[in-house]
């Protein structure tokens, strides 16, 4: 037992869209960065997402979509974060996402917005510096 | 601390998920509630499932939870996959496999990262297997890749071992590391509409005959299954000889809860004592610095490995060199 809080974070898809290519990069970017990631596949509901996310008791989930449900689908998974009493863990996004929703998003709770413009480092050192790992 | 302990038991999921995340974390305060957790384990069924990477133990995981569950049955599936040794982070995919049973109030699934410290998975998977029992789950599935003497311990503290091939494994059987195939209960070659089956199956039922000795007088002896999870076949069966063995178990051993034998008593505590000295001298050896000098010692010439070894341990354990 080596006393040592460990970054876990969730790379999560909701709603329909099957292109799953950016997510699984995104999660080798994070394992490499030394988190632990939880993947949990397409087609996930915000409810079995953030179920998931609660049994994992991880410190952030990166939510992917690129099919234009975002904004309901980012929205409604902080939502139920907030109503299971879970809202310390963070929520970012990414994926294929219009400039003007960004801050409509911001608004609703998602922490930052990655689009294809953004660089792995940048979406890695983003976690480094707003994603702590619980103290208790 | 009581508090976490009373909710464990109440079946509070994020209590549950916290207290598993500060056991695998190393957090010394664990070691209170799961004092206070203990009385309330001894209730689960353990069944360990190992096999190589791809031979589909999650989809058999994953059908395995959906009948328990039609049965009525509560369970708790803890999915290790392997840490990167470079950088220290993991992806567990697990999930994947399972997340229709995400919803279910009556399934708990943690993934768990293998980490890579001195017995340390061995250790924490152990206790995660002690908070999920004492969060009243009737039925605890265990999966790991079967590398590493790490992963061999811990399906050897499940009540039922099942281990997991594929057709064309044939002679690569062998192959797997010695030590896991005797700890194997059932076999269970899945995929096995895929050529080669047979000779799976021959291949391992000649393997189990060279050791029929070892069954003899009403001892187990492993069933081997062909099971193709993907389609639900072969899943029912694979659980009647889960159930099968727990009688045998039973059958053997009286009224003691097998996982408690003594066996396993001595095997669990040996790894408790062996992991709480390493944790309390090693840590206290890297915090002072102690550790870090001797290293540099070492390699400017000063002093040898076996000496600075010596000068490092003695001190700490002096009562017991009396």
């Amino acid at each position: 037992m080596a006393r040592e809080r460990k970054i876990r974070v969730m790379v999560a898809k909701p709603g329909l869209d099957g292109h799953d290519r950016g997510a699984r990069i995104i999660a080798r970017a994070y394992r490499d960065a030394g988190f632990e990631v939880v993947y949990t596949g397409l087609h996930q509901t915000p409810e079995e997402i953030v179920e998931a996310a609660i049994q994992e008791d991880v410190d952030m989930i990166g939510l992917s979509s690129l099919a234009g449900a975002h904004r309901y689908l980012f929205p409604r998974v902080v939502e139920l974060l907030r109503e299971k009493g879970a809202d310390d863990i963070v929520v970012c996004g990414g994926g294929i996402i219009p400039d003007e929703d960004i801050p409509k998003l911001k608004e609703a709770g998602i922490k930052e917005v990655f689009t294809p413009g953004s660089s792995l480092e940048e979406i890695v050192d983003w976690v480094k510096e707003n994603v702590k790992p619980r103290e208790r | 601390m009581d508090d976490i302990a009373e909710r464990v038991v109440a079946g509070d999921v994020r209590a549950v998920a916290r207290l598993i995340r500060d056991i695998d974390d190393g957090m010394p305060e664990v070691r209170e509630v799961l004092k206070r957790l203990y009385p309330h384990t001894g209730h689960a069924y353990v069944v360990g499932i190992t096999g190589a990477p791809g031979v589909g133990k999650s989809t058999l995981v994953d059908q395995m939870v959906a009948h328990l569950r039609k049965e009525g049955k509560t369970v708790g599936v803890l999915a290790v996959d392997p840490t990167s040794p470079f950088s220290g982070g993991a992806i567990l995919g697990d999930r994947v496999r399972m997340q229709r049973h995400s919803m279910d109030s009556g399934v708990f699934i943690r993934s768990m990262a293998t980490r890579g410290h001195f017995g340390g998975l061995t250790q924490s998977t152990r206790s995660a297997i002690d908070v999920l029992d004492a969060m009243g789950k009737d039925y605890i599935l265990v999966e790991t890749v079967g590398v590493g003497q790490d992963e061999v311990d811990v399906v050897k503290s499940a009540h039922t071992t099942v281990i997991v091939v594929i057709p064309g494994m044939g002679d690569d059987i062998q192959a797997i590391k010695a030590g896991i195939l005797e700890a194997g209960d059932i076999f269970v070659i899945n995929k096995a509409e895929r050529e080669g089956a047979d000779k799976t199956l021959a291949d391992l039922r000649l393997m189990l005959d060279m050791d029929q000795k070892k069954y003899e007088g009403g001892k187990w002896r492993p069933p081997i299954l062909k099971t193709e999870a993907v389609f639900d076949k072969g899943v029912v069966e694979l659980l009647d000889e889960i159930e099968k063995h727990r009688k045998y178990l039973e059958q053997a051993c009286g009224t003691l809860v097998p996982r408690r034998r003594k066996e396993k008593v001595r095997e669990e505590l040996y790894d408790m004592v062996k992991n709480r000295l390493i944790e309390e001298v090693l840590t206290k050896l890297t915090e002072t610095g102690e550790f870090d000098r001797a290293v540099d010692e070492v390699v400017e010439g000063k002093i040898d490995p076996y000496s600075a070894c010596d000068n490092l341990v003695l001190p700490k354990i002096k009562p017991f060199l009396e």
